[in-house]
């Protein structure tokens, strides 16, 4: 696997989400809560866009008319027929022994680490007081 | 085993599903506010609609009985950048849905206000007569894969025959639609006249699920849950299926082509088989069926596609697709509605090319006669 530097941490707000290109895939990259995760930009089921997706919170319920939520923000909600996976692996939620989103591993290192390691782009315009997003495909 | 996607789409690649050009039996257009209809509406029922609005069966003014999945039922990834709702701007429509799926005919089902249940049957006739025009206006005129279907409330049977004629002079509208939630069941004699006309003039009968008339949507009540809602669109038009089939409309209609929408088609294949079962134990009760019910279904009906059904094993699909018939079945996407159907993946068993050419596009071709 290759990483690929994609953006800035300030480039994706918490909550939010940015599409790249990254060896011919369009990857989705979440930012929730501090903590960044890339899926295929595609659900597994008719190929919805994931960027579109809402970002939700696991809902369980341990007898009718309570509701508790955990993990808020974590879970994705496929915009159209609404799938629900898990953004740290993929793993579906409804069916997870049969269908997952293919998910690639983050990371964030700080601009002046990666000044020093050999996968600098070139044209990047690495500043070394901000933080990079950085995914292994 | 994970079904994992691993390599996505490059560029203009295409799967072969999408090699053959679609006719898409199911697509929604909206109004962007009540004023588009204006140009269309007398002012008389402009101060209606304003000062009275919608006068329904069912209680809740511009809105549902349940949430329903997401706003306005739409995909998340529908709603234009322009603003307005999903479906509100054909330039957004072509772009994300006719062009790159390569739709040769879009086929309009118009759902706003509640057209089909207004209880007041002038103004209800006054605002069929409004969309009608509004969809060649704004929508067929503008982009001539997009057809208009005659709408009309056959509660106001007179109403509705007038406005069949009105519109059919045009030669624009490809098909007449009533809806399943009528006051009685659809095969009873009062809406009749409606279906002569529709034989007369050769134009199919669109009948398109949802809504909401006096009758609780399934035979056992009010449901709690929109997912259990959901699922009475098919009990519902399987008792209409049953009522025009039993009632003898296609007996008396030989040549009346009827279309049922957005009901998939999984329940088929045993209302059929139960149909013929009793027509075989009680047919001295039905003396004016002069044949087996599922003959009438196969010469008579079509179902579109969508929304599919998806058991664990492609073949039962596979199956279920050769029971009800692979010339009996229309594809329809439900474009911006959130249970859109991709004509690329929603097929989830293997077709030939003969198959996917009769559902994707002929079918509908000879249906609809483009």
């Amino acid at each position: 696997m290759a990483r690929h530097i994609v953006a800035r941490t300030s480039e994706i707000p918490v909550g939010g989400n940015k599409v790249f290109d990254i060896a011919g895939r369009d990857i989705v990259v979440f930012h929730v809560n501090g903590e960044f995760f890339a899926l295929l930009n595609r659900c597994p089921h008719e190929g919805a866009p994931l960027e579109k997706a809402a970002c939700v919170a696991r809902l369980t319920s341990p007898e009718p008319g309570i509701y508790q939520r955990s993990r808020v923000g974590e879970m994705l909600r496929c915009p159209w027929h609404g799938w629900e996976f898990d953004m740290r692996n993929g793993q579906s939620w409804f069916d997870p022994k049969r269908i997952k989103i293919r998910s690639y591993p983050v990371a964030v290192g700080s601009g002046e680490e990666l000044q020093k390691g050999p996968y600098v782009a070139e044209t990047f315009p690495v500043r070394v007081e901000d933080s990079y997003v950085i995914v292994e495909v | 085993m994970s079904d994992v996607i691993d390599r996505p789409l490059q560029g203009d690649e295409k799967p072969t599903a999408t090699r053959l050009r679609i006719i898409d039996c199911d697509v929604h257009p909206s109004l962007h506010s009540f004023d588009d209809l204006n140009e269309f509406l007398p002012k008389r029922w402009q101060r209606h609609l304003k000062e009275y609005g919608s006068h329904l069966r069912t209680p809740y003014l511009f809105t549902t009985p349940y949430p329903r999945s997401s706003p306005l039922i739409a995909r998340r990834d529908a709603w234009p950048p322009t603003g307005g709702p999903p479906g509100s701007d054909l330039a957004f429509m072509r772009k994300q849905h006719l062009d790159p799926l390569d739709v040769e005919f879009g086929i309009l089902q118009v759902l706003d206000l509640f057209i089909f249940s207004q209880q007041n049957l002038e103004f209800g006739a006054a605002i069929q007569r409004a969309i009608n025009d509004w969809q060649l206006a704004f929508w067929s005129h503008r982009d001539p894969r997009l057809k208009a279907s005659i709408l009309v409330g056959q509660d106001g049977t007179d109403l509705a025959v007038a406005e069949i004629d009105r519109c059919a002079r045009s030669g624009e509208y490809i098909q007449i639609n009533v809806s399943p939630r009528a006051n009685e069941p659809l095969g009873r004699r009062r809406y009749w006249p409606i279906y002569e006309r529709a034989q007369e003039l050769d134009l199919p009968l669109g009948i398109h699920v949802g809504g909401y008339g006096g009758h609780a949507p399934t035979g056992g009540g009010w449901p709690s849950y929109y997912v259990e809602e959901h699922q009475s669109n098919a009990h519902t038009i399987a008792a209409q299926l049953a009522s025009l089939v039993i009632e003898g409309v296609p007996e008396r209609f030989p040549r009346l082509k009827i279309v049922f929408i957005e009901g998939g088609f999984g329940w088929i294949p045993s209302a059929v088989w139960r149909m013929d079962q009793h027509f075989e134990r009680f047919r001295s009760e039905v003396p004016h069926l002069k044949r087996k019910p599922s003959e009438y279904v196969r010469e008579h009906f079509w179902f579109t596609t969508q929304p599919i059904d998806e058991p664990d094993e492609a073949r039962h699909l596979r199956a279920l697709m050769e029971w009800v018939g692979i010339d009996r079945l229309l594809f329809s996407s439900d474009y911006p509605h959130w249970d859109f159907d991709d004509p690329r993946f929603a097929f989830k068993t293997p077709l030939s090319e003969a198959e996917r050419q009769k559902i994707f596009n002929a079918n509908a071709r000879a249906v609809y006669k483009f």
